[in-house]
């Protein structure tokens, strides 16, 4: 009996130290933070992407399916600053797993490494949908990719310490591929410089900032408010004495607004991917910065 | 540092011995040695950190020379100073709701043909205009082991009622959580989604008249979600079981025990569903409810015994992902079959008569909404109840007349329920519901119902 309970043990110990030489299981809530734990994990990391370009990330179901992956996580990579608020709690609170709860080494933000634009001095509803801790769509600044890159190297080195020296030594090589990759990126985009353009929701924010384009008006009289016939009337005025070069539309925004400002100012909408897996082209995110300046350039000519 | 440390406590006591013992040269040898071997250890680290940064700085001098203006990436901001004491409070959540109704029968009158009324919030409320009820949220985290959360009902009449208070661990092992305090039950699919999330303004009728409403108790929740891809989860509850079909009861122990799991998943990108099996048992005492007896005499009966109700439920909902049209479909259904067996008193405060009583009753719903954009949703759901051949023993031997029991003859309430709502934001919704109600045996209940629903605060995320 007593060898019978031993053996148990033995076995229950094996079971619970075995996954551990696995590859650790990172959730990652956005097709970008999938794409940027794939290049700084390699083979060591298995990571579940939340959500697919298409989808707007502040809308999203807490699915069944997504509490189960959270449930085995080791690591969750969120964008933070709240973006995620309407459904991310609820999937950290049904998963019953206390690695990946806020504070924990397993729950990571990107924002929390970055410095974020748009801080509201002060927050009311009646603004619209503002997220109070700043604008929280960084990915479309590179520079905030390699910073963010270098914070989640070293979480990736502290959750799964064995192999500190590989997530390491991949960090060092992805900050050297990126830092080439932004010198070509700065170059080819120094011609879209004060550009004037028009864009949908704040999402733009950090891309128009990183290449100087001039923003010149927003689609959504504030943000997550869809516009009025009337609002849209007097867009056009107003755009007609200042006319866009282009007007930026995302993946995953509605067309309809977009398509008939395009019609009435005369300057053409350029889809952009806006996320991984965005456009066809956007495979990564390499790829997601090459995409958005060829189209953004194609269309500037 | 390590090796610093040893270096130095070496050197130390080497110091005190080396004056008084002649000793001293093994000792003197055997620092020199490891004075050598530690050179040699950082020789080799200093060279490896060389290799590194000529490694980086080659990486580098390319972006340098031909990216000279580029600016560095902002640092990370400082640290927001906390607010005091204020810091701690906790997030605070309000939801302001109210209707118009305009019912063609009397809503004074409501009750489920061949249901034991349960004294609970049924039908579809007073006519024209009501201030529903007003549910103020608190919550937050207590301490790095749990959270902790505080739901008040506020009622137009000025009752204050505590919907919810429970506590909820975040660091036990192995994928369980432990709630415990005053909870709506997770048996089931809507029993635990508060009010302001319904798809339509009021409880399907299965819901109303086996609970109530909503079956919440005094207890403790354990729940275990299995480390599978599949969405497996298994839960436990007891309690005191005061609420409908349970009563307090006069003795210790535990009362209302509920089990339930539930299953879920992904069918392709855009359909997530959920499945789920429960069960309840309850114990009743002396559960008494208001009737006429066959004489038109109103008296007051009891029901004692035990109550038994098996629950399935299915959700499913289809969320394209590869459109950027935000359309949606929901579906959801359930399923509810209960027996009663024990005794029904007759007229406790005058004859009291009592015998065996049996019923095995069954009610479903089942409920298509269909979210054509962020701001537009149309909705449809058929309810139905089955009373069942419920056995009285004071009938079956002749004692008294099956019309004794008016509310308990059989019959087969149903409704039928459209909807359409509009949400400005997530923080409102304004809704119009149109309901035929078969509920009572008499004329059809036609009920249109204007209704505002409000979220002040921090608002929760809500579950699938």
């Amino acid at each position: 009996m007593n060898r019978l309970i031993r053996g148990l043990c033995v076995a229950c110990a094996l079971a619970v130290t075995l996954p551990a030489h696995a590859a650790i299981k990172v959730l990652a809530t956005t097709s970008d933070w999938g794409s940027l734990v794939t290049e700084l994990g390699g083979d060591k990391v298995n990571v579940y992407t939340a959500t697919s370009a298409l989808q707007d990330v502040h809308r999203v179901d807490a699915k069944p399916s997504l509490v189960a992956r959270a449930r085995s996580a080791d690591l969750i990579v969120a964008t933070g600053a709240e973006l995620e608020i309407g459904w991310l709690p609820v999937l950290l609170q049904e998963s019953g797993n206390s690695k990946i709860q806020p504070g924990a080494p397993g729950y990571f933000e990107i924002t929390s490494a970055l410095r974020l634009l748009d801080i509201p001095t002060a927050v009311d509803r009646s603004m619209g949908d503002v997220h109070p801790l700043g604008n929280p769509h960084v990915q479309l600044d590179p520079r905030n990719i390699a910073t963010a890159a270098k914070a989640l190297t070293a979480r990736l080195a502290q959750v799964d310490a064995p192999n500190a020296t590989y997530y390491q030594q991949r960090g060092i090589d992805f900050q050297a591929r990126w830092q080439q990759a932004m010198t070509r990126w700065t170059a080819l985009g120094a011609t879209l410089k004060d550009v004037p353009v028009v864009v949908i929701h704040k999402d733009q924010t950090y891309l128009v900032r990183w290449l100087g384009l001039k923003e010149l008006a927003a689609i959504e009289p504030k943000p997550g408010v869809p516009p009025s016939a009337g609002y849209l009337a007097g867009l056009v005025q107003k755009l007609g004495a200042t006319p866009p070069k282009m007007i930026l539309r995302n993946a995953y925004n509605d067309p309809k607004a977009a398509d008939w400002l395009s019609e009435r100012v005369k300057a053409p909408v350029v889809l952009l991917p806006f996320s991984v897996g965005g456009t066809p082209e956007a495979k990564d995110l390499f790829g997601l910065f090459d995409d958005t300046l060829n189209r953004l350039l194609a269309a500037a000519k | 540092m390590g090796h610093a440390s040893r270096l130095i406590a070496s050197a130390v006591i080497a110091a005190a011995w080396l004056p008084a013992n002649v000793r001293a040269a093994d000792d003197v040898a055997a620092l020199r040695a490891e004075i050598a071997a530690l050179k040699a250890d950082y020789a080799q680290r200093v060279g490896a950190l060389e290799a590194r940064i000529d490694q980086l700085e080659a990486a580098s001098s390319a972006t340098v020379a031909a990216a000279p203006a580029e600016p560095e990436p902002p640092p990370p901001p400082a640290a927001a100073p906390a607010k005091g004491s204020s810091a701690f409070n906790p997030s605070i959540s309000v939801i302001l709701a109210g209707n118009y109704a305009d019912l063609s029968q009397d809503p004074a009158d409501y009750h489920f043909a061949g249901f034991m009324p349960n004294g609970g919030e049924i039908g579809p409320g007073e006519r024209s205009f009501n201030l529903g009820e007003s549910e103020v949220t608190f919550a937050a985290s207590v301490d790095p082991y749990f959270t902790a959360a505080l739901t008040m009902a506020l009622s137009g009449e000025g009752d204050i009622g505590v919907e919810e208070a429970f506590f909820r661990t975040t660091s036990l092992p192995a994928g369980f959580s432990i709630k415990g305090g005053r909870f709506f039950s997770g048996f089931g699919y809507l029993n635990e989604i508060h009010a302001h999330a319904w798809d339509f303004v009021d409880q399907p009728l299965v819901y109303q008249a086996f609970y109530a409403g909503q079956y919440g108790q005094d207890g403790v929740q354990v729940k275990w979600l299995a480390p599978t891809e599949l969405f497996l989860e298994f839960g436990a509850e007891t309690g005191n079981g005061a609420q409908f079909p349970g009563t307090r009861l006069g003795r210790n122990g535990l009362n209302g025990t509920t089990l339930f799991a539930h299953v879920g998943g992904d069918l392709g990108d855009s359909i997530g569903w959920r499945a789920g099996l429960s069960w309840m048992d309850m114990d009743a005492e002396d559960r008494a409810y208001e009737d006429v007896d066959s004489l038109g005499m109103p008296v007051v009966n009891a029901f004692t015994g035990s109550s038994e109700t098996w629950i399935v439920d299915a959700t499913f909902k289809w969320t394209p992902t590869s459109s950027t049209r935000r359309s949606a479909l929901k579906l959801q259904a359930e399923y509810m079959r209960r027996t009663e067996d024990g005794s029904l008193a007759f007229d406790v405060d005058g004859a009291d008569l009592s015998d065996s009583f049996r019923s095995v009753q069954e009610g479903w719903y089942v409920q298509g909404v269909y979210q054509l954009n962020p701001r537009w949703r149309f909705g449809l759901r058929y309810d139905e109840l089955d009373a069942g051949n419920t056995r009285i023993g004071l009938v079956q031997d002749g004692e008294l007349l099956a019309s004794d029991f008016p509310l308990l003859l059989p019959a087969s309430p149903s409704r039928l329920t459209t909807m359409i709502d509009f949400s400005p934001s997530e923080f409102s919704r304004l809704r119009m519901q149109y309901a035929w109600d078969d509920a009572r045996d008499a004329a059809t209940d036609r009920q249109l119902l204007l209704q505002y629903i409000y979220a002040l605060g921090a608002h929760g995320a809500h579950k699938f």
